[in-house]
């Protein structure tokens, strides 16, 4: 064996260590939720029993106890409710108006697009405290409406960023086409341009979810029942603010909320990126 | 050409359509009113939902309103001079810079190196993207407490591992959460995971855009590793990195998740920030003007950054 082919075998291990070493990072609190789902309480609270393997049989007692003793299951719907009126929301506005910023506004609209994409990096922390005085004076502390309202405030200018990205990317003819049909320029929109968006829909309708599963703040600072909770809320508050931590619950409860969600978006990273990147990549 | 001379033969029903509102017909063809019509709405709703509440953040910030009352009085710059006097303010500030700072640069170091590492093909890479991507799309308080778990006093399984392999003895189990320096290290390590996957898919966005011919002609002049890699990656993704890191700063000065469900800022407010702060003051604490006093500093530190990120877009438009 030859010195070069050593060094070409040496790289690629360094490379797969490499790799492996940023795998394990990233995955291992997943996997580590995923191990503790299934354990016994007695099993989990022996320091002496190697937390790797099930000292004891395997057990589905703290996903019964989830579903069956805690609140988790109305926090998923509640959560699944905010998400699909908050999707309508959001593609209500931001279809149109990624339309009229790609096609309609010239020059102006990539500007106007610019300063509507700055406004998602306005935090929840700066806006918290004054939004939950209004979300009072309107009587809707405590309601899930009131996280349907202010939710849009980070979807709205995310998607329409990306539908404008979106958009320009479709060929005008088709358009073009249509009004010399006699449509006008807004009826091609609806019956010509939107049926051939299905993927930038689609695309807009899994952000808008993981955005309102990831919230955290306002559902923290607006809902105080716990029957109101969204799940990514419910888990931490209610579940780990007693004396008592029953971590099997506890890890499946965030497993099973976290990991279907991931996957989906799995098929949708690269349009998120190249929303991100402004066109910095062409 | 505009839009009315491409119309030239109107399909029959056409006319009827048009008869039947010619006002309105007019608003959904002129494009200047259209886009206005089209894009207004958004605009509308960002402004109340977004521009309003902030407008409300700054008014506060000058006042004297607590959750309880309702009349509001200005009282000028006391709520920031009272804040600015008091040590949990002083130490929030210090720690949010630390926070921020440190956590990003890991980042950006961590992610540029994972991303060179992707941009070669191998076998099985779309099972390592997805778990690579895990940490960012799950919800972050929920793989946070993921790591309440990993990290806990007791149970803690890094200990576990440390004491299996003999490093450290069964009586000096590390608090992870518990004492102020590894505290700060373990809400920092938290957040870079957090943030890693994101960094690195920018980061990769840009490095797979650079043209094969530029990596081959370096190649071909015998540059070796660390020359390629400083000399003509890095420079060639540096707008991208900018973008990479403004985005990663937004999230580091601003976000209290993290903070929230591991320490609360304790112990002793040395994991405090000010986003966190603001949410204990002027929530939970009940002082909406402190608190909003608190929240408006992140402010300047915001704008720097969308100042930043308006000259990066605006480069890469005139290249």
């Amino acid at each position: 064996m030859d010195g070069d082919r050593l060094r070409r075998i040496g790289a690629r291990g360094g490379h797969a260590g490499l790799i492996l070493l940023f795998v394990v990072f990233s995955a291992f609190p997943f996997y580590w939720m995923l191990i503790t789902m299934f354990k016994r309480e007695s099993d989990l609270l022996r320091r002496t029993n190697n937390p790797f393997i099930y000292s004891e049989p395997p057990t589905l007692e703290n996903l019964r106890v989830l579903f069956e003793d805690t609140l988790y299951g109305q926090w998923l719907l509640n959560t699944l409710f905010v998400g699909a009126v908050v999707v309508v929301i959001t593609l209500l506005l931001a279809l149109p108006a990624g339309y009229a910023l790609a096609r309609l506004a010239g020059r102006g609209g990539e500007q106007i697009g610019i300063a509507i994409f700055l406004t998602y990096l306005v935090p929840p922390t700066l806006l918290f405290i004054p939004m939950s005085r209004v979300i009072g004076d309107l009587g809707l502390q405590d309601s899930l409406w009131s996280l349907v309202l202010v939710y849009p405030s980070f979807t709205v200018p995310f998607c329409t960023w990306l539908l404008m990205g979106f958009f320009k990317a479709i060929p005008k003819d088709l358009e073009e086409a249509a009004m010399i049909d006699g449509h006008s320029r807004f009826g091609a929109f609806v019956k010509i341009v939107i049926p051939i968006s299905v993927a930038g829909i689609l695309t807009v309708i899994i952000f808008t979810l993981t955005l309102v599963m990831q919230e955290f703040v306002y559902a923290l600072t607006f809902i105080t029942a716990a029957r109101n909770y969204t799940v990514s809320v419910g888990v931490p508050t209610f579940l780990v603010h007693g004396d008592v931590y029953f971590w099997g619950s506890l890890m499946a409860g965030c497993f099973i909320a976290s990991v279907p969600i991931a996957i989906l978006y799995n098929f949708f990273v690269d349009r998120f990126i190249a929303g991100f990147t402004v066109g910095a990549v062409k | 050409m505009s839009d009315s001379t491409v119309r030239a033969e109107p399909r029959p029903g056409a006319v009827a359509d048009r008869a039947r509102g010619s006002r309105l017909g007019f608003l959904l063809d002129e494009p200047r009113w259209l886009s206005v019509l089209m894009i207004g709405p958004a605009v509308l709703y960002i402004v109340l939902i977004v521009g309003f509440p902030f407008v409300l953040a700054i008014l506060y910030a000058f006042s004297d309103v607590t959750v309880g009352s309702r009349s509001l009085d200005f009282v000028g710059l006391r709520n920031f001079t009272s804040v600015l006097a008091t040590s949990k303010f002083q130490t929030a500030l210090k720690n949010t810079f630390i926070f921020a700072i440190v956590s990003q640069i890991l980042v950006m170091v961590l992610a540029t190196i994972l991303a060179i590492a992707l941009t070669r093909e191998f076998r099985g890479k779309w099972v390592v993207r997805l778990l690579l991507l895990f940490p960012w799309v799950a919800p972050i308080s929920l793989g946070t407490i993921g790591w309440l778990w990993i990290l806990d006093s007791t149970y803690s399984v890094i200990n576990w591992t440390l004491e299996a392999l003999g490093l450290i003895g069964p009586g000096d189990w590390f608090m992870w959460l518990g004492v102020p320096r590894l505290a700060m290290g373990s809400v920092i390590t938290v957040h870079v995971w957090r943030i890693l996957p994101l960094a690195t898919v920018i980061l990769l966005a840009g490095l797979t855009s650079i043209p094969h011919d530029i990596h081959d002609a370096a190649q071909v002049d015998g540059a070796g590793f660390w020359r390629h890699l400083f000399q003509v990656t890095v420079p060639l993704i540096r707008p991208i990195m900018l973008v990479a890191g403004l985005f990663g700063l937004v999230f580091a000065f601003t976000d209290m998740i993290v903070i929230f469900v591991l320490t609360r800022g304790g112990p002793y407010d040395t994991t405090q920030v000010l986003a966190s702060l603001a949410f204990f003051t002027g929530i939970q604490g009940g002082d909406l003007a402190e608190g909003a006093a608190v929240a408006l500093f992140l402010f300047p530190l915001l704008v720097a950054v969308a100042i930043g990120f308006l000259r990066a877009a605006r480069r890469t438009e005139v290249t």
